[in-house]
């Protein structure tokens, strides 16, 4: 199983084996990671799973499609590297993956 | 108010489940107990009207929190057990089981459950209601069987799963008994354009249409419609709307109306039980309204109301409600309320495929619906908690940026 490791808004690091074909939130969910909160459980209509994808993956992983884009208006603290992380999906090649969750509350 | 209170919460649903993390979170170290009727783990239920119906979500997947997340929240969770009653003056709630729980505070988010079709024949195998995962899970069961699916019930839910059936190839027909569909929440056009698109897709929509009764007929159903028709049907799903489950509060002499009453603060009428999600009525303070509404933005926010008011820092309920229904490829997304608009302003153009919908009262903007114009549902969710409003001939050109409006900061 791929390996994504979260960095939470304290700082700290979670690493965590996701599945593949779930979500980046799905995992975090699974994992307890705090600040993920993904209030409308992947539904790309609210914004609480709000992550900074780490600047060495930002190529790989892509940036967000139109609705996503719109979605992202609502987050907090909006960067180049902001994407809601419902919307990105574990693969073998996101193993590593580091995201930097965002403030959501 | 203190964090060690010993707290019984009545429903665990995304409300119940919400408040404890909230309170466990914010520091409340008292018991927390958490008691359900249905057997599984607090679940999400938006989905069960589209991606779990076609197989892509499990129920595993649905669950809200994995079993070992649930733990390290130090919650009793007694699932599966109903409550009988409320002894308010023992400050305690009895349970199917026979166990009485003493509580300090009790708190009632015990949710809706489906309005049964009232026409003979709605007990008949292979009619469905849809609440909750039991119910998805007969449905996901009995659809890939189907051929012929018959929806009754022309709103959110009954268009969900119409949807999610055409793009299983089935045969189906919505039977709507108003002159439109979704009427109780959208403007006519909003119901026109979703008629167009289903109808684009296939869907045979019967409008102004009651249920007569449905029978067997061999292996099929067959629905009688009160202008005499009579539609074959392997499946038919009901989703004529829910009733909530305010029994409980009613027969311990809680205030009740069309829900248990609650103040801002989700405090009901006995300052030591509180009621949130589905079930309370409550008063919004941002919309100056009293109302119930069924939405996972609202059990989570209202969630975390209660909590506050739980830890003794209460603060006044005041979120932009919001909502959306997934149907084909298009997205609707709905902010604020819209009860009580005397005018509505079109934006953008139907034929597009992607517009919105304002509401007035006055000159006062009360909501928006979007149709694959999420830059607009997100702008309409800032400037409605910002209490701005948008003048009616702005929001009808649809080159108005409406992000000009939004208060520096």
């Amino acid at each position: 199983m791929p390996k994504i490791i979260y960095v939470d808004p304290a700082g700290a690091r979670h690493e965590c084996e996701v599945k593949n074909g779930l979500s980046v939130m799905e995992g975090a969910v699974q994992n307890g990671v705090p600040g993920i909160i993904a209030i409308c459980g992947g539904g790309c209509a609210c914004s609480t799973c709000h992550a900074y994808v780490d600047e060495a993956w930002v190529e790989r992983v892509g940036g967000p499609n139109t609705m996503e884009d719109a979605t992202l208006g609502l987050a907090n603290d909006r960067r180049a590297t902001s994407r809601l992380t419902c919307q990105i999906e574990v693969t073998p090649e996101l193993d590593g993956l580091v995201v930097h969750v965002a403030q959501n509350d | 108010m203190s964090v060690t209170h010993r707290i019984v919460v009545v429903g665990a649903g995304q409300a119940g489940l919400q408040l404890c993390e909230t309170l466990r979170r914010s520091g409340h170290t008292g018991p927390l107990v958490l008691v359900g009727d249905e057997p599984h783990l607090p679940y999400q239920r938006p989905p069960l009207s589209k991606k779990f119906l076609t197989g892509e979500l499990d129920a595993v997947r649905l669950a809200l929190r994995p079993a070992e997340q649930l733990a390290k929240l130090d919650v009793a969770l007694k699932l599966g057990t109903a409550v009988l009653a409320i002894h308010r003056d023992a400050h305690e709630v009895a349970l199917a089981d026979g166990e009485r729980l003493g509580y300090d505070r009790l708190v009632l988010a015990t949710g809706t459950r489906v309005r049964r079709l009232p026409a003979p024949g709605a007990a008949l195998d292979g009619v469905c209601h849809l609440r909750g995962l039991d119910d998805a899970q007969a449905i996901r069961d009995r659809l890939g069987a189907a051929r012929r699916l018959v929806v009754i019930g022309g709103g959110f839910i009954g268009l969900e799963v119409a949807a999610v059936a055409r793009g299983l190839g089935k045969d189906v027909t919505i039977v709507e008994a108003q002159n439109r569909l979704m009427p109780r929440v959208v403007a006519p056009l909003v119901s026109e354009h979703y008629a167009r698109v289903h109808a684009g897709h296939g869907v045979h929509i019967h409008l102004n249409t009651q249920v007569e009764g449905i029978v067997r007929a061999g292996e099929a159903l067959a629905v009688a419609l009160d202008d005499g028709a009579s539609l074959p049907a392997d499946l038919v799903v009901v989703g004529i709307g829910v009733v909530p489950n305010v029994e409980l509060a009613r027969e311990a002499g809680l205030h009740c109306e069309n829900g248990i009453v609650v103040d801002e603060y989700a405090q009901s009428s006995d300052p030591a039980v509180l009621a949130i999600g589905d079930v309370a009525w409550h008063r919004n303070v941002l919309l100056g309204t009293s109302h119930r509404l069924e939405s996972v933005q609202h059990a989570v926010d209202q969630a975390k109301n209660a909590a506050a008011t739980l830890l003794g820092k209460p603060v006044p309920y005041a979120p932009v409600p919001w909502f959306w229904s997934d149907q084909y490829d298009l997205k609707l997304q709905m902010a604020g309320i819209n009860r009580g608009h005397d005018s509505v302003v079109l934006r953008g153009t139907p034929d597009s495929g992607a517009f919105s919908v304002c509401y007035y009262e006055g000159t006062r903007l009360l909501a928006m619906d979007s149709i694959n114009q999420p830059l607009d549902h997100m702008l309409a969710r800032k400037l409605l908690a910002a209490g701005v409003t948008v003048p009616p001939t702005a929001a009808a050109d649809p080159e108005f940026e409406l992000k000009t409006l939004l208060p520096a900061g």
